[in-house]
């Protein structure tokens, strides 16, 4: 160790003593949580590629083997090409999984300590939990630029205006999601364990009754009834008609209620947890 | 600085059972000073610092820091007070000079002044080869250094450190308290620390706060608490029993002498002032004729006053000084015990 003399003195950029407080801003606070949560897998690119490509092998293989099961049915339960029905499925399943999943991210910082530091900051309190959920997003713009770059010459057919109003639905959705997660990270803190089971339990019957992956048509009928009462199945249907270019129809304007009730619930619930954290 | 008003805090573990984690603490400390808060583990210390740093609310009492109410305005003392948590708080997966960075855009800089205060630091506390590292990665030392660091991106006027140096080897220790000494020179930073490492409190602090059962139960500078609640202890032996019994009414004399033992040949006493006692009972035994074989003066440690006013031993509470039974305080608060193990 050198001595103490030999190291710089510390000039002081931050003489925020007495200076009026920075005015703090919901949006501003949110950015800094994103991109600090950003920043550790942008170092990482391979986790980046890896984490672009899963869902390309997962239509990949899902998706031909869904038009050979379904048959004969396929041409009516899709409406036509079945990479339009798909893809925006397994964009709304990266999404589900990622901020479903995300979480178990802030029960590591709970451990740490990391979550406590961000706690006594200045952050504004929702911000901890917009900014985390809304990096989950990120990748999954870039995931969806990948997909469909993919599938275009598979017969997919973009709307960009559709699909961009997609990705915001899927990012209000997102929202609420990774709140809700955070708020069951947060209520299971003392039994880890816990997380998992909850979410597991909790996210496959979400997807299936949202006829995500198969068509509900297809199912049986007490099936169709319980997913209508899945805000979930309205998301993936607004978003089917969004990615078809269909801008303004009941279905989509069932997807942006759902979306939204899903993350002002989220919200609600996530910032009373949050508040209560230290406890 | 800090005051706080008859400052207490509940936990409710279950219908039945409610932990008083801390009961009624008043505290004030001024601008500037250096001050641990010495208690053993489940004393109510983290509960105070957690309520002093909003993390936690009271269930009764008042507190300001830095001019604001803890509950009332929590915002603006979290703009002014630095923390460093038991755990760490920077993120294990983030890259120090990142962390350090994100710290600074938190607190209100902007892009360029947030990246040239995480230099200043990286340099101060001798980061510089640890930049592009992973949190992870870094040994206990190197992480403490950084969540210092961390506490001291806005330069704020308190700093509150909740067992800095628990779990650190001593040489690490050392390091990190050269770091916070010279940052508290140059800041003129008011630290309040918690610890309970007695050498540690007697060594840094210019005040201690000794808290046990969550109420304050002795408040001074060390050499104070030490000379007022334990006292020096002299111990001389005669060359015989005969000359012992009279040093011991001779030892009676001096100023302030209590607890007066006498065992064979052996006299011991407590006193106020040792090193002046023991020449003085030296010459009235030399004038009274008693030959003095050996004299020796013990110094009170800290562990000496907690054992007068508890009657307790700190060091059977502390727990071999490793940081892994949970330091946090109050028994009731297990985020703390998981981020401390």
């Amino acid at each position: 160790m050198s001595t103490l003399t030999e190291t710089a003195p510390i000039s002081t950029t931050a003489g925020t003593h007495d200076s009026q407080p920075a005015r703090r801003s919901l949006l501003r606070d949110t950015g800094i949580v994103m991109f600090r949560e950003l920043r550790p897998v942008l170092r990482d690119p391979f986790s980046l590629i890896f984490g672009m490509i899963q869902p390309l092998v997962f239509l990949g293989l899902f998706g031909p083997w869904l038009v050979g099961s379904l048959g004969d049915q396929a041409g009516d339960a899709f409406g036509g090409s079945v990479w339009q029905w798909f893809v925006p499925a397994i964009l709304v399943m990266t999404a589900l999984f990622g901020t479903s999943t995300t979480g178990a991210n802030l029960l590591f910082e709970f451990q740490t300590g990391a979550h406590e530091r961000m706690m006594v900051t200045p952050l504004s309190r929702p911000s901890l939990l917009i900014g985390r959920s809304l990096k989950e997003m990120v990748p999954l713009a870039g995931q969806a630029v990948i997909i469909v770059a993919v599938m275009i010459p598979f017969g997919f057919q973009l709307y960009p205006v559709g699909a961009l109003a997609g990705l915001v639905m899927l990012a209000v959705f997102g929202v609420g999601l990774g709140s809700l997660s955070y708020a069951l990270a947060i209520a299971v803190r003392k039994q880890e364990w816990m997380f998992w089971a909850v979410q597991q339990t909790l996210i496959f019957p979400l997807m299936i009754l949202s006829g995500m992956l198969l068509p509900l048509e297809t199912g049986p009928a007490w099936m169709q009834a319980v997913a209508k009462f899945n805000p979930l199945a309205y998301v993936v249907d607004a978003e089917r008609a969004l990615f078809n270019g269909e801008l303004a129809s009941s279905t989509v304007a069932w997807g942006w209620l759902a979306a939204l009730a899903t993350a002002a619930i989220g919200l609600a619930v996530g910032i009373r947890a949050m508040l209560r954290s230290a406890d | 600085m800090i005051r706080t008003r008859s400052l207490t805090k509940d936990f409710v573990v279950s219908r039945s059972s409610t932990v008083h984690a801390v009961r009624g603490i008043s505290l004030e400390i001024d601008a500037g000073e250096l001050v641990a808060v010495l208690g053993p583990n489940g004393a109510g210390k983290t509960t105070t610092m957690r309520m002093l740093t909003t993390l936690i609310a009271p269930t009764s009492g008042t507190a300001t820091v830095a001019g604001h109410d803890v509950v009332a305005e929590p915002a603006q003392v979290r703009r002014q007070i630095g923390y460093v948590g038991q755990g760490n708080g920077a993120g294990h997966t983030q890259r120090v000079r990142d962390e350090l960075y994100s710290q600074g855009v938190i607190y209100g800089l902007d892009r360029r002044a947030a990246r040239q205060r995480a230099g200043e630091l990286i340099e101060a506390l001798e980061l510089t080869e640890l930049t592009g590292r992973k949190v992870a990665d870094l040994s206990g030392g190197q992480r403490r250094r950084l969540d210092v660091a961390m506490g001291l991106v806005h330069a704020p006027p308190l700093l509150v450190l909740d067992e800095p140096s628990t779990g650190l080897d001593p040489q690490n220790r050392a390091n990190l308290w050269q770091h916070i000494l010279r940052m508290r020179a140059e800041y003129e930073m008011t630290i309040v620390l918690t610890t309970h490492y007695l050498d540690e409190a007697d060594s840094m602090a210019e005040r201690v706060v000794v808290v046990d059962h969550g109420e304050v139960i002795a408040d001074d500078t060390p050499e104070v608490l030490k000379a007022k609640l334990a006292g020096d202890r002299i111990v001389v032996t005669a060359a015989d029993t005969e000359g012992a019994r009279r040093l011991a009414r001779l030892s009676e004399h001096l100023p302030e002498a209590r607890d007066i033992v006498l065992d064979g040949a052996r006299v011991e006493a407590r006193v106020s002032d040792g090193p002046g006692s023991l020449p003085e009972l030296m010459r009235e035994a030399q004038d009274a004729g008693v030959r003095v074989t050996t004299a020796q003066v013990h110094r009170p440690t800290l562990d000496d006053v907690f054992l007068n006013l508890t009657g307790r031993s700190l060091r059977e509470t502390e727990g071999n000084g490793e940081n892994t039974d949970g330091e946090n305080s109050d028994g009731a608060n297990t985020d703390t015990q998981e981020a401390a193990a």
